[in-house]
């Protein structure tokens, strides 16, 4: 599966005059953690400076021209994500806290609405607790069943599996995009294709998704899309739920308050129009232009040389981690379907010792589950190290990494 | 180097052969935490006799940091008084490891201590602060 429209190469990426743009590699560190949050170029903390520094006010109601400026501003990120995700309209477009936030949002307000005792909600064993725990709680009230598609032996999803459980015709189908601990790109436009044949509701979890690979909610023909301002070099505090206008149209609130009104009286309150009805309370403005000046960076370098750039950077890597002897690769072969998300386990030592050692020859990885306790049961292993890359990962950075593995094995086997 | 320091010959040493590793039968006392951070577990059966730590097994998966903590703790506790045991504290077990722990990793090398503590005392008995 290729994101590319065209059959022409996309332009190379020149990766020493992108790492310019980010401050932080001038300390040194090889960042492989990407997957976890990516780093932030100047363009983006520039955009939130110029709003503290220069039209610092609250949206949406004051009458004077620095708050008209600040919601003009806000309201410009919306188009800007508009645009990114290919949506009919603004108002389809949600602001949240981040994907947790944006499922959790769907989970109460549709959900509650929408799932009775007996449905059938499906979801798969590699989701991140955030695409996991509201459908396990939602079930838990409603009385539904929640059933998970497996993946094969290659991390990938089983299709056969998913299909049986699409005969049963479910309520909901919920996957991600991209898995972040095996980095899988998932079918997404036929497994979304499948489930609507099967009456489903789709929503797609994009944490993963959205950073390397962009996202078109019309061609693909999802119901709900989620994702968060901080793994594409935004902001974090900031994220997005895109859900069909009809079906936000029908939903409740989910938090209830200030900003989500048109008008309140003692006995009943009139909902604002969308997508102000899913906004209560003082919104994070700095970080909606942040993460507004995200999509501008990254869409100007062109998400086609990102994705290159990171087919081979992966390609390596995966070469590189394969030469280790004890060390084990989660996911499948680099190609196609699979992102710069390479998850191990080296034979004999716990990946928080890997993540310590490492750590002080100034290699950034993520140990732990990834929050994904499920899948990494299912895998048979207690943690993983994780090491993960975006636009500005080097062949140096992952030299280094495979060099402090040398050194992790030469402390336990010593 | 640095590494070499923190991983001392020691702490690998009870990482790859830990000391009192297993389960007792028919423990007086048995209890089980994990560190959420990473799902590190350490769990300790007790078998006490006259207020006295007569045995003592631990059981667990995790860092070495975690498992060498808990197989050290094993060490001292046998023969301990129960009331004795209660009054070690975070400094102990950190002396004894006797390396700088970053406070990423406090949690492992604490959550020997904590299965001790909620262990014996019950959660509403010891003071949480001493594991973080």
């Amino acid at each position: 599966m290729s994101t590319s429209r065209s059959s022409q190469a996309p332009p190379a990426l020149d990766v020493e005059a992108v790492r310019k743009d980010f401050p932080i590699f001038e300390t040194g560190v090889a960042y492989l953690d990407s997957a976890n949050t990516a780093q932030r170029p100047r363009q983006v903390v520039q955009a939130m400076v110029e709003y503290f520094t220069t039209y610092n006010a609250n949206i949406l109601r004051a009458a004077y021209g620095l708050s008209e400026t600040a919601t003009a501003r806000f309201e410009a990120a919306r188009e800007k994500v508009r645009a990114f995700l290919n949506a009919g309209s603004t108002r389809e477009i949600v602001f949240t806290r981040g994907t947790t936030e944006s499922i959790n949002l769907v989970a109460y307000a549709w959900g509650r609405q929408h799932v009775r005792t007996g449905d059938l909600l499906v979801c798969t064993v590699m989701e991140h607790h955030s695409n996991l725990v509201p459908w396990q709680i939602l079930a838990g009230e409603r009385g539904a069943r929640l059933e998970f598609v497996d993946i094969d032996d290659h991390g990938r999803l089983r299709q056969d599996q998913f299909q049986r459980l699409l005969e049963q015709g479910p309520r909901l189908v919920a996957f991600n995009q991209v898995s972040n601990t095996l980095g899988t790109v998932n079918p997404y436009r036929e497994m979304t294709a499948a489930a609507k044949a099967a009456g489903a509701t789709v929503l797609i979890d994009g944490a993963q998704g959205a950073p390397h690979l962009g996202f078109d909610v019309r061609e693909v023909g999802c119901d709900f899309y989620a994702f968060s301002g901080h793994k594409m070099c935004g902001p974090t505090g900031i994220g997005v739920l895109w859900g069909r206008r009809e079906l936000l149209e029908s939903m409740p609130p989910f938090l209830s308050g200030g900003e989500m009104i048109k008008a309140v009286f003692l006995d009943h309150t009139d909902y604002a129009d969308l997508p102000h009805k899913f906004e209560a309370g003082t919104q994070a403005i700095a970080e909606a232009i942040g993460l507004g000046a995200a999509i501008d960076y990254l869409e100007g370098i062109g998400l086609d040389a990102i994705r290159a750039h990171e087919a081979e950077i992966t390609e390596y890597a995966y070469e590189a981690l394969s030469e280790i002897e004890g060390l084990r690769i989660f996911g499948p072969p680099p190609g196609p379907d699979r992102l710069g998300v390479l998850s191990f386990d080296l034979e004999g030592v716990h990946p928080h010792d890997v993540a310590t050692i490492l750590d002080r020859h100034g290699v950034c990885v993520r140990s732990g589950h990834n929050c994904t306790m499920p899948l990494l049961q299912r895998l048979d292993v207690p943690a993983t190290t994780r090491a993960s890359s975006y636009l500005y990962t080097t062949r140096d950075e992952i030299d280094r990494l495979v060099a402090a593995l040398h050194d992790v094995k030469r402390i336990f086997t010593r | 180097m640095a590494d070499d320091q923190f991983y001392r010959e020691f702490i690998l040493d009870h990482y790859r052969n830990p000391r009192n590793f297993g389960r007792l039968e028919g423990p007086d006392i048995s209890h089980e935490e994990y560190n959420p951070l990473c799902g590190d577990l350490v769990g300790m059966d007790f078998r006490i006799e006259d207020g006295m730590i007569a045995d003592v097994r631990f059981h667990g998966r995790g860092c070495a940091i975690s498992q060498a903590s808990a197989s050290l703790m094993t060490e001292r506790l046998k023969g301990m008084r129960l009331e004795d045991a209660r009054k070690i504290s975070k400094d102990d077990v950190l002396n004894e490891l006797g390396i700088e722990i970053s406070p990423a990793r406090l949690k492992c090398a604490l959550l020997s201590l904590k299965v001790l503590k909620v262990g014996a005392y019950g959660l509403a008995n010891v003071d949480e602060e001493e594991f973080e």
